[in-house]
């Protein structure tokens, strides 16, 4: 990098400052959530900024000790998981072929792929709403293939840029090698990838676990996620705030390890379709 | 290389199938859903074809309007300003720094939260007798504001939450492609005379033109789709001032129980919004 990009030791102190300012604005809000989930309902209704006050882990013990709690943890977990998996398999496939052959229909496949990116999940929730009503679609597996076709185009759309990164040399290497197509796919490819499926593979976690809406209108008590049984804390009575921070913090773990752990693998995904080089 | 032709049907087939069977269908079959007046729980004999009715009287109803309106002045707004100032501070605070990696991890949490923790969150800081903000400004010596109840103001704080939870992502992918023009030719413009004013609209950012139009489509898509935030934080209210289309759609399904027309309305504005990509 050439020297227009060093700044003089003079300018680095407020950009420091403002580095620091906006991350606060990011977090402060999920510390509130957090804080917020140590308090007792009457210190919630305490008007006035408390900055120091006495934790509880009450609203804890009384999430975790609900009822369902079990089962809503497993709930998410296998439609989180197992939704993860099957769109890696099917996108990371999906946009190899996209990638490297020419067929008839491709163009029509990639464009509707991009079109399906853009449907509102509410449009989606009314037909599937219905067939769960008449029992077809009643059950975690239809929430996991549902979840699988909403994240399925921003998987391709990701990988597609990955894959388009490939030299094509490789593959033609690898052929000449004696590699099936299959082979070439699975031993030259998919390894050159994984930063993106490292990607694809947290955002697509991400919308499964925190997603409310589709499970909200697809579930029962039997199959309920956590998202859902979260907002069970809204009554018409009030709002049980120190629960419903404590489950929303709960909900946030996962998705807070991953940040902490892949940051640079987000950001990667993020930015790489965009961003060449 | 001479690939067989199944090779193509095996990479692409499941991928297809799947989103052809649970994304495709349920749209098309909404499509069928609004040439019907059916209501949940009578039998589906019992519905009676009505036509073009139901989308007429979607494209007829105020409501559906003034949601329409809603939405696409929330989407303008909030992408507007999470775009200006998502640039504004990547051009600012671009440039090498340690520790920029930890910064970088803190921007992304906002978008990592559930999007429904997010709106009880804000609906918490929100709130008119114990929320933080209405402390915050009440240290300032201002009155506390009714944030969610008022007349404006839920709209607002419907804007706040959403440039809140967006504009980091614009931050970062902004700063990412700073990262990558070529600093020879600023200082090449520099040396031809360019003041900074010059440099930055006139050089940096055409050269990273095309991040900054796939940033403001992913945001432009993604703000027409919010729904859960909005449902927790305000749930359309009060009245209907904060009720976008996606809000709307799901009142009429869920709530007034009428499938068709919320069917009608929902592939209306499918439709529309492709209409808007396409036209890219």
């Amino acid at each position: 990098m050439s020297t227009a990009n060093q700044r003089p030791p003079l300018v680095v102190a407020p950009h420091y400052g403002a580095l620091v300012f906006l991350a606060l604005c990011c977090i402060a809000p999920i510390v509130v959530m957090f804080a917020t989930s140590l308090k007792l309902q009457t210190q919630i209704f305490n008007t006035g900024i408390e900055f120091i006050f006495t934790p509880t882990l009450q609203n804890y013990r009384d999430v975790l000790n609900e009822s369902g709690f079990d089962r809503y943890l497993t709930n998410s977990l296998t439609v989180g998981v197992v939704s993860t998996a099957i769109t890696l398999v099917l996108g990371c496939m999906a946009a190899y072929g996209l990638a490297r052959f020419r067929f008839a229909g491709r163009k029509t496949i990639a464009y509707t792929t991009l079109l399906l990116r853009t449907v509102p999940l509410a449009v989606l929730a009314v037909p599937v709403f219905i067939w769960n009503q008449a029992g077809l679609v009643n059950s975690l597996g239809g929430l996991i293939l549902l979840y699988v076709a909403v994240n399925l185009p921003f998987t391709i759309w990701l990988l597609y840029g990955f894959i388009l990164q490939v030299p094509i040399e490789l593959e033609e290497a690898a052929a000449i090698d004696g590699c099936g197509p299959v082979q070439v796919f699975c031993k030259v490819v998919l390894p050159l990838i994984k930063p993106g499926l490292a990607a694809a593979s947290i955002f697509t976690f991400r919308i499964a676990w925190n997603e409310f809406i589709l499970a909200l209108v697809l579930i029962d008590c039997a199959t309920r996620t956590l998202p859902v049984a979260a907002s069970l804390y809204i009554t018409d009575i009030g709002v049980a705030w120190g629960k419903i921070m404590a489950l929303g913090s709960l909900i946030a773990i996962p998705p807070l390890i991953f940040t902490f752990i892949a940051a640079r693998q987000i950001i990667t995904g993020l930015t790489a379709g965009a961003v060449k080089g | 290389m001479q690939t067989p032709r199944w090779v193509p049907l095996l990479y692409l087939g499941p991928a297809v199938a799947v989103m052809a069977v649970a994304c495709l269908y349920p749209v098309l079959s909404a499509l069928q859903l609004g040439f019907y007046d059916w209501s949940m729980g009578t039998p589906w004999s019992d519905a009676k074809w009505q036509g073009l009715d139901a989308f007429s009287r979607a494209l007829q109803d105020p409501a559906v309007w003034r949601s329409l309106r809603t939405t696409l002045l929330f989407a303008s707004v909030s992408v507007a300003a999470e775009m200006m100032l998502g640039t504004a501070l990547a051009l600012a605070l671009e440039g090498k720094v340690r520790g920029m990696a930890f910064f970088r991890t803190l921007f992304i949490l906002p978008m990592m939260i559930a999007p429904i923790a997010v709106g009880l969150t804000w609906r918490y800081l929100f709130d008119a007798q114990f929320g933080l903000l209405n402390a915050l400004i009440g240290t300032l010596g201002i009155e506390p504001l009714g944030w969610l109840a008022n007349e404006n103001l839920p709209f607002v704080a419907i804007v706040i939450a959403d440039i809140w939870q967006w504009t980091p992502f614009v931050f970062i992918m902004m700063i990412a492609a700073l990262a990558n023009v070529d600093s020879a030719v600023i200082e090449a413009a520099r040396v031809d005379g360019a003041n900074w004013w010059q440099s930055t609209f006139l050089v940096k950012l055409p050269m990273i033109a095309n991040v900054i139009a796939i940033a403001l489509l992913m945001r432009t898509i993604d703000a027409f789709r919010v729904l859960e935030v909005i449902y927790v934080l305000t749930f359309g209210g009060p009245g209907d001032s904060t009720e976008i289309l996606s809000l709307h759609i799901y009142k009429t399904a869920f709530v007034s129980q009428r499938l068709g027309s919320a069917a009608a309305i929902s592939v209306l504005r499918w439709w529309w919004s492709r209409c808007c990509r396409g036209s890219r």
